[in-house]
């Protein structure tokens, strides 16, 4: 067994009494003293503060932003030459198949491209970039920083605090900003569905910081079990489970982080991996789509649980690829690939559930409505 | 009180017992949010899968700890699973069994020995 790694605020998490578990090879907390029902509600209620130091914090510098977010187009199916200064955007690295190698934030630094990818993938990630940009573009793993997420309703008014130009940001505007004299890396933005930055600091301020913000009587830290269930009920993908290099972006139901510029008739359409693949299913759709679940009984139904037409019918139309229960919903919501023809909403499909078929609706994502600073 | 090394715990009630799990089980899960639990009068034995809990983590299996008769089963525990957090040795009861074997009950471990399991 290889060693765990551990992020700068593991001492910090023991310390919080938190339950450990291995994830992406790093020993990260998956629940705190409070259990994640009761921090997945607080997240929603008032702020969570969450470790994602296992994170890839990277940066892509050229001469030029344009050279570098060019340079990244050949590997991402999205606009990066047109993102504002100061704005970040959701993205995927795309295989020649069609497929998702990780999905990833970009944000536009003025001078590079700040990216920021899945812990598991970051090797393989950093390693693309380094083979296929040009040598002029250099990829750079930023290993001494930690990234922390304060989530929840009350996260403005918590990092307001600390810097008030916070309260300055919209939905995925970035900043650099001053959090008790250490030079913070803010966006807004999270994987929550609600209100919240993500923030980059030096490792050996990670746990300084982090104390300050647990200070606020609003912010309780939350673990991995709570991230989990939070980012399910918001209708987001979980690299690895609901994407993955096996499906395609139109099939994860992911066309609106395909820019019009990078679309057939658009001003740089295409040149990325997968171009003809993917442009084709924008235009002509696809067998199967990513679609939300809601299980009609009381039980959740989890990854992995085959999707069939009616009680009776043979062959399957799909399966669950994230599923469990929802603390605000208040009950078990589950996402999964369903053939098109049956991804209707409203419609009733079964699950197969300990040997029994149990209904479930479809329905649009997300579960819960989207609470983002516009 | 009688303890399983599936960490169940029997109560003595009248010819029956009361069954349930111990918090040192419900703390391992998490908070419970689904429990489906068998027929009243249906006969089991010991061992067969007769409850399904679902927590907010993972699906788990609670096993009959003897053969029996259910007797008796806690609606109200349906209702709300989180009872057997908040209340593991108390209203978070899952059902009560008849053993039609009693001799059964002998090998299982008393509060010290399942503390002693647990460490």
């Amino acid at each position: 067994m290889t060693e765990l790694k551990q992020t700068p605020l593991h001492g910090l998490h023991l310390s919080l009494g938190a339950k450990m578990v291995p994830f992406a090879g790093y020993d990260m907390p998956v629940q705190y003293p409070l259990g994640v029902m009761k921090e997945h509600l607080h997240t929603r209620e008032k702020a969570g503060l969450f470790d994602v130091s296992h994170m890839g914090q990277v940066i892509v510098r050229g001469d030029t932003y344009e050279k570098a977010a060019l340079g990244l187009e050949s590997l991402i199916p999205v606009d990066v030459l047109g993102l504002g200064r100061d704005r970040q955007r959701y993205g995927f690295f795309t295989s020649e198949e069609g497929g998702i190698e990780d999905d990833l934030m970009l944000a536009n630094r003025e001078d590079h491209v700040f990216v920021v990818v899945n812990a598991a993938c970051k090797e393989a990630d950093i390693a693309l970039m380094k083979s296929a940009l040009e040598p002029a573009i250099r990829v750079t793993e930023i290993s001494d920083r930690a990234l922390l997420a304060l989530q929840g309703p009350a996260s403005e008014a918590v990092l307001a605090s600390l810097d008030p130009e916070a309260a300055l940001l919209g939905f995925m505007d970035v900043a650099t900003l001053s959090l008790n004299g250490v030079e913070a890396w803010v966006s807004r933005s999270g994987y929550t569905g609600e209100d919240g930055y993500e923030i980059s600091i030096p490792s050996d301020k990670a746990e300084e910081i982090a104390r300050l913000l647990l200070e606020h009587p609003d912010v309780e830290p939350i673990g991995l079990g709570a991230r989990d269930s939070l980012r399910l009920e918001a209708g987001l993908c979980l690299y690895g489970h609901d994407i993955d290099d096996g499906t395609t972006p139109v099939e994860a139901s992911l066309n609106w982080a395909i820019q019009k510029v990078r679309r057939a008739g658009g001003g740089r359409a295409g040149g990325f991996p997968g171009a003809d693949i993917i442009l084709t299913q924008l235009t002509n759709g696809t067998l199967r789509k990513r679609i939300g679940l809601i299980p009609e009984g009381r039980a959740p139904m989890r990854e992995g649980v085959v999707l069939f037409a009616s009680e009776m019918a043979t062959d399957p139309i799909g399966k669950i690829t994230s599923g469990g229960f929802g603390p605000t919903v208040g009950g078990p919501v589950a996402m999964g690939y369903l053939t098109s023809d049956f991804a209707v909403e409203d419609s009733i499909i079964f699950g197969k559930l300990r040997g029994k078929r149990q209904p479930l609706k479809v329905v649009k994502l997300p579960f819960t409505p989207a609470n983002f600073k516009r | 009180m009688k303890y399983t090394a599936e960490h169940e715990w029997l109560k003595e009630d009248g010819d029956a017992y009361v069954v349930g799990i111990t918090e040192h089980a419900t703390s391992q899960l998490g908070d419970l949010v689904f429990v489906e639990l068998p027929e009243v009068g249906a006969t089991v034995n010991k061992d067969d899968e007769i409850v399904v809990i679902e927590s907010v983590k993972a699906a788990s299996d609670i096993l009959a700890p003897v053969d029996g008769e259910i007797t008796e089963i806690n609606e109200a525990l349906v209702a709300d699973p989180s009872l057997a957090n908040s209340d593991a040795l108390g209203d978070g009861w899952f059902f009560k069994i008849k053993p039609s074997d009693p001799s059964q009950l002998d090998g299982m471990m008393d509060e010290a020995g399942y503390k002693a399991l647990i460490g």
